[in-house]
C-alpha cells in the first residue's frame, strides 16, 4: 500500500515537506532545532512559538511566509488535513497528524514524555504509520527523573561555594528547561548566562514561561561568582570563556551524559542526565499507543527501534534522511 | 554501597588530585570498618571475587535483556561493565546490602547461584549503584585511581608517613582493620613479617656543578646509572616477591626472575632484559612490562634479569643502618655463597677526581648509551626516600634537538581549557614527520603564550587537536633517542620536555631526521 507522505517526508497532496534540510516551497516545521527549522523556506507552517524562534534565530524575513497553526487546529489543504498536537520536546515542539485517503500518518518530530513546564507537554496520537525519532533508542537510555538531577547539582553547588557551576547545556530549549528545573528546586539567586543563551532565554520569558532573574555572566568579577551558576553552551564550558570564573565545576546536562566514560572523555566532571528526548522505554510506549502498523524511525539509533519494532510483529524501516544532526554532539539538541 | 558508588563517580570524574584525596579522606575517616577496608582492597586493586568474570555478568544480563539489542547497545557504549549497568532494566527495588555483605555474598554464592545473585543485586540498586556494582565484581575499576592516590590519602589522613604505610602494606591483608586502628593511633604498628613485606625505597638527588667543590671524591663510589626499572626483590622462606618503586608487586609478569634466584634476603636493584646479562634498551624491556602475566615467547627473546646494587636485608637480618661499604661487602659475600643465573652485581667505577668521573660519564653516555652515573656516599645508611647527601644521580647532558610544532592538545583538569600537549617533529625531506610529545617544560606564561599562539594558528581540528601552522620551533631535550615502528618518523625520543621556546628561529632551521640518526646510534650501542 502507498503512503500518502514519502520517505523524505514530502507529502504530494499538499506539495509540502515536513522539517526539510533544503530550501523549499513549502515546509512544515515541527520545532525550532537548527537541524529542523532552516531559513529560505517560501511558505513554513508552524506553531506559533516556533515561528517566533525562527525569527528570533534567523531573522524576520527567514521565511517567504509563515503560516502560524495553534496546536489541535485542522487545517484542510487539498484533499489533506494537517493537525498540531504537543512534542513536550521544547516551546511549541509538534507533532504533525496528517490525514488523506483514510490514512493517518504522524510525524513525530523529537518529542519527550516527562513533564517539562518548558514545553507543551506530550500528547499520544494514533496513527496508522509513525515516523518517530529514536536520538536515544536503545535500552542503554533509561533516563533518571531530572528533579534528581537538580538536587545533585544543588548538594555539588552547596557542598563548594568557592566554585562556580558552569552547565554546557544547548541555547535552545535546554536551558531554558534547565533554569526552570532548577526554579523549581528552589535555586532563588540570579542565573547567569553565557551570551548566545540571552536572546532565546528572553523570548522564551516573553512567551510566557518564568525563568526568574538571568544575568549576563560577563563582565561580573570572579569573586562575585562564586557559588553562582551559569549557563553556557557545551563549546565555551571548557575553552577560553571559561577562565573567568572562579575553580569552575564543569558540569553539563544531556541525555548523552548517562555513560559515564563519555563524560570522562569530554572533561566533564558533574554530568547532568536531563534529556529533551524520549528514552528506550518511552519510545517503546510511544509506538504501542499510537496503534501504527507501521513504523519509520530516524534520527539517531534506528537499528535496535527497528529491530524491536518488527519482534512487536509490526512494520518497521529506518530512515535515512539528509541533515539531521542524529548524535546531538556535546548538545544533544 | 551508596557511599561507595558516590565515592568512586566523585573519583572517575574530578579531574583534581587534590580533590581525589580529599574524597578518599572523607571516605577512610567516615565510613566504618570492615566497609571502608573493602573499599581500599579495591580501589588498591587487592579485591579479587573470584568467580566473578566477564562471561559470567554477560550471561547474567543476556538472561534478562534482549541479545540483539544487548549487542547493538555494547557497540554504542564500548564498555562491558558500564553497558550491563546502563541497560539493567532500572527497578531500584530496594536497598544493597553494606559493602562489606556484598562482598561475602558474591564470594560465598556457588557458581550456579551467581547470576541469580548478581541479577537481585543489580535490580535493587539505582543507576549509578549499578556502575559501581559491576566494577566492584569484576575488579576493573578504570577510574584514573592508583593504589598509590589512595594510600597518599591513609597518610595524609593519619599523618602517618606514606613510605611507613608502603612499608607494611603487603602484608597486610583486606579489611585491614589493624591497618586502620593504627592509623588511628588506637594500635600499633602492624607487625608483618618481613619476608612478605615491601621496604620504602631510597632515592637519589641529582648533583648540581657547585655541589662538586663540596664533596670529597674519596668518600664516594660510583656506578653506572641503569637504564631499567628500578625493583625490589623480597627472598624469604615463604618465597619469592618483586615489587616495583611503588611497591606494586609484579613478579606475576618475571617467573623467569622470581623462579630463578637463590638465598634469602631483600635486594635493591634494577631489572633489565637482556641474554648473558647484555642489557637491551628500555624500549625492549617495556614490552614486559605493563603485563600481568608473562608470554612464553617474550621471555624466551628477552629474558630478565636484576642488576643488583644494594642489600636491606642479609637473610632475615635487617643491615639498613650500615654504611653503603659495610652493606655492599654483605652483598658481595652473599653473592659468593649463592650462585645466580638470574642476577648479577653492578660494578663499581673506580674514579680518581670529579673532573676523571665526568670523563667516564662522557664516555659511557657516547659509547655505551648509558644514562649517567650513581655516586653515593661510602657511610650513608639505607634511609627510605630522598634524603640529602647520600645518594647522587649525575645524568649525562640532554640530548637536544630543534623541532617544529606540529599538533596541539587540551590538557586535563586546570589545563583543560589550555592547548598544553605538543606533538613535534623534524623535517624528512620536505615534510615533517612527528618524533614526540611533550606537556612540560614550560612556564605558566609560556603556556599563557603558546595557547594564544595556537588559537591564532590554526590550520585543522579533530576533535580536542589542533593542527597548527608549521611555523614555531621548540628545542626539545630528551635522554635518549630510539627505532620505533610506531611513529611515522621511525624514531622515539625517551622523556622529551619542552627546554626553549625558539620564537625566533624560522621552522627551516629545525633537525632533519638524518640528524636523529646519531643520537638513535649512542643509545643502541
Amino acid at each position: 500500500m502507498g503512503f500518502i507522505i514519502d520517505r523524505n517526508l514530502y507529502v504530494p497532496e499538499i506539495d509540502a515537506w515536513i522539517d526539510p534540510s533544503e530550501p523549499r516551497a513549502r515546509a512544515i516545521i515541527t520545532h525550532g532545532h537548527a537541524d529542523h527549522a532552516r531559513s529560505g523556506h517560501g511558505a513554513v507552517l508552524a506553531t506559533p512559538d516556533t515561528i517566533e524562534i525562527m525569527k528570533v534565530r534567523y531573522g524576520e524575513d527567514c521565511a517567504g511566509r509563515f503560516e502560524p497553526l495553534d496546536f489541535h487546529e485542522p487545517l484542510k489543504i487539498n484533499g489533506a488535513t494537517v493537525t498540531f498536537f504537543p512534542a513536550g520536546h521544547i516551546l511549541g515542539s509538534a507533532q504533525v497528524l496528517i490525514e488523506a485517503e483514510g490514512q493517518r500518518v504522524v510525524v513525530t518530530g523529537d518529542y519527550k514524555r516527562l513533564r517539562d513546564r518548558t514545553a507543551q507537554p506530550y500528547e499520544p496520537v494514533s496513527c496508522d504509520l509513525l515516523i518517530t525519532e529514536a536520538t536515544f533508542g536503545l535500552p542503554v537510555f533509561q533516563h533518571p527523573d531530572p528533579r534528581d538531577e537538580i538536587a545533585r547539582l544543588l548538594k555539588s553547588v552547596a557542598a563548594q561555594p568557592e566554585r562556580s557551576h558552569l552547565i554546557g547545556c544547548y541555547a535552545l530549549g535546554k536551558a531554558q528547561r534547565v533554569i526552570a528545573l532548577l526554579r523549581d528546586a528552589g535555586w532563588n539567586k540570579p542565573i547567569y548566562l553565557h551570551g548566545a543563551m540571552i536572546r532565546l532565554c528572553a523570548l522564551y520569558q516573553a512567551l510566557g514561561v518564568e525563568l526568574g532573574e538571568l544575568l549576563p555572566a560577563t563582565g561580573m568579577g570572579k569573586a562575585e561568582m562564586m557559588g553562582q551558576i551559569v549557563i553556557a553552551p557545551p563549546s565555551a564550558i571548557r575553552d577560553l570563556w571559561s577562565r573567568r570564573f572562579p575553580d569552575p565545576v564543569v558540569c553539563q546536562a544531556s541525555g548523552w551524559m548517562s555513560v559515564k566514560q563519555r563524560a570522562r572523555q569530554a572533561l566533564v566532571e558533574l554530568p547532568l542526565v536531563i534529556s529533551d528526548h524520549c528514552d528506550w522505554d518511552e519510545l517503546n510506549v510511544s509506538v504501542l499507543e499510537s496503534g501504527a502498523e507501521t513504523v519509520w524511525v530516524t534520527h539517531g539509533r534506528e537499528d535496535a527501534l527497528v529491530y524491536w519494532c518488527k519482534s512487536q510483529g509490526l512494520k518497521a524501516e529506518p530512515l535515512a534522511l539528509p541533515g539531521l544532526d542524529d548524535d546531538g554532539g556535546e548538545g544533544g539538541e | 554501597m551508596k557511599r561507595f558508588a558516590d565515592l568512586l563517580e566523585l573519583l572517575a570524574l574530578t579531574p583534581s588530585r587534590t580533590r581525589k584525596i580529599e574524597a578518599l579522606k572523607r571516605y577512610f575517616a567516615e565510613v566504618p570498618d570492615p566497609d571502608r577496608g573493602i573499599a581500599l582492597a579495591v580501589l588498591t586493586g587487592e579485591m579479587d571475587i573470584r568467580n566473578v568474570k566477564p562471561a559470567l555478568l554477560r550471561e547474567t544480563v543476556l538472561a534478562e535483556v534482549d541479545p540483539t539489542l544487548f549487542a547493538l547497545s555494547y557497540d554504542y557504549v564500548g564498555d562491558l561493565g558500564e553497558t550491563i549497568a546502563l541497560i539493567w532494566p532500572h527497578k531500584a527495588a530496594g536497598e544493597l546490602p553494606s559493602l562489606h555483605a556484598l562482598v561475602e555474598l558474591l564470594n560465598h554464592a556457588s557458581k550456579a547461584e551467581l547470576p541469580k545473585v548478581i541479577g537481585g543485586l543489580l535490580s535493587r540498586a539505582a543507576i549509578h549503584e549499578r556502575w559501581a556494582l559491576v566494577k566492584l565484581a569484576t575488579g576493573a575499576l578504570r577510574i584514573g585511581v592508583s593504589a598509590r592516590l589512595a594510600k597518599t590519602a591513609l597518610a595524609e589522613m593519619s599523618g602517618i608517613d606514606l613510605q611507613e604505610i608502603e612499608e607494611v602494606w603487603h602484608g597486610l591483608k583486606p579489611p585491614y582493620e589493624n591497618l586502620f586502628a593504627w592509623l588511628e593511633g588506637r594500635a600499633g604498628r602492624p607487625e608483618v613479617d618481613h619476608a612478605a613485606r615491601f621496604h620504602p625505597l631510597m632515592l637519589s638527588n641529582p648533583i648540581e656543578d657547585k655541589d662538586f667543590e663540596k664533596l670529597d671524591p674519596r668518600d664516594f663510589s660510583a656506578e653506572w646509572k641503569w637504564d631499567g626499572i628500578r625493583v625490589q626483590i623480597v627472598m624469604g622462606a615463604q618465597g619469592v616477591s618483586m615489587f616495583s618503586r611503588t611497591g606494586d608487586e609484579i613478579s606475576a609478569a618475571f617467573p623467569d626472575v622470581v623462579g630463578n634466584v637463590m638465598g634469602e634476603g631483600v635486594l635493591d636493584g634494577e631489572l633489565l632484559v637482556g641474554h648473558d646479562f647484555e642489557a637491551r634498551s628500555f624500549n625492549d624491556l617495556q614490552q614486559r612490562l605493563n603485563r600481568k602475566v608473562a608470554q612464553g615467547k617474550q621471555m624466551q627473546d628477552l629474558p630478565a634479569f636484576v642488576r643488583v646494587y644494594d642489600m636491606l636485608f642479609d637473610g632475615d637480618e635487617d643491615i639498613r643502618a650500615l654504611g653503603w661499604e659495610g652493606r655492599r661487602a654483605r652483598l658481595d659475600a652473599w653473592f659468593a655463597r649463592n650462585r645466580q643465573t638470574r642476577l648479577d652485581l653492578s660494578e663499581i667505577l673506580p674514579f680518581g677526581d670529579w673532573d676523571d668521573l665526568g670523563r667516564l660519564r662522557r664516555q659511557g653516555a657516547d659509547e655505551h648509551g648509558h644514562e649517567g652515573v650513581m655516586i653515593k656516599l661510602r657511610t650513608a645508611p639505607y634511609v627510605p626516600g630522598r634524603p640529602k647527601g647520600f645518594w647522587y644521580k649525575w645524568k649525562r647532558d640532554p640530548n637536544v634537538v630543534d623541532a617544529v610544532l606540529m599538533y596541539a592538545q587540551r590538557g586535563h583538569g586546570k589545563r583543560s581549557s589550555y592547548y598544553s600537549d605538543y606533538t613535534f617533529g623534524v623535517w624528512k625531506g620536505n615534510e615533517i614527520v612527528p618524533i614526540g610529545k611533550a606537556y612540560f617544560g614550560f612556564t605558566d606564561e609560556e603556556l599563557k603564550q603558546l595557547d594564544k599562539w595556537i588559537r591564532a594558528n590554526t590550520t585543522g581540528s579533530f576533535g580536542p587537536v589542533r593542527e597548527v601552522k608549521k611555523e614555531l620551533v621548540f628545542e626539545v631535550a630528551f635522554d635518549s633517542a630510539q627505532r620505533s615502528g610506531r611513529h611515522k618518523s621511525g624514531v622515539a625520543l625517551r622523556f622529551p620536555r619542552i627546554n626553549r621556546i625558539r620564537w625566533d628561529k624560522p621552522a627551516q632551521e629545525a633537525a632533519r631526521l638524518e640528524d636523529m640518526d646519531a643520537f638513535v646510534g649512542a643509545s643502541q650501542a
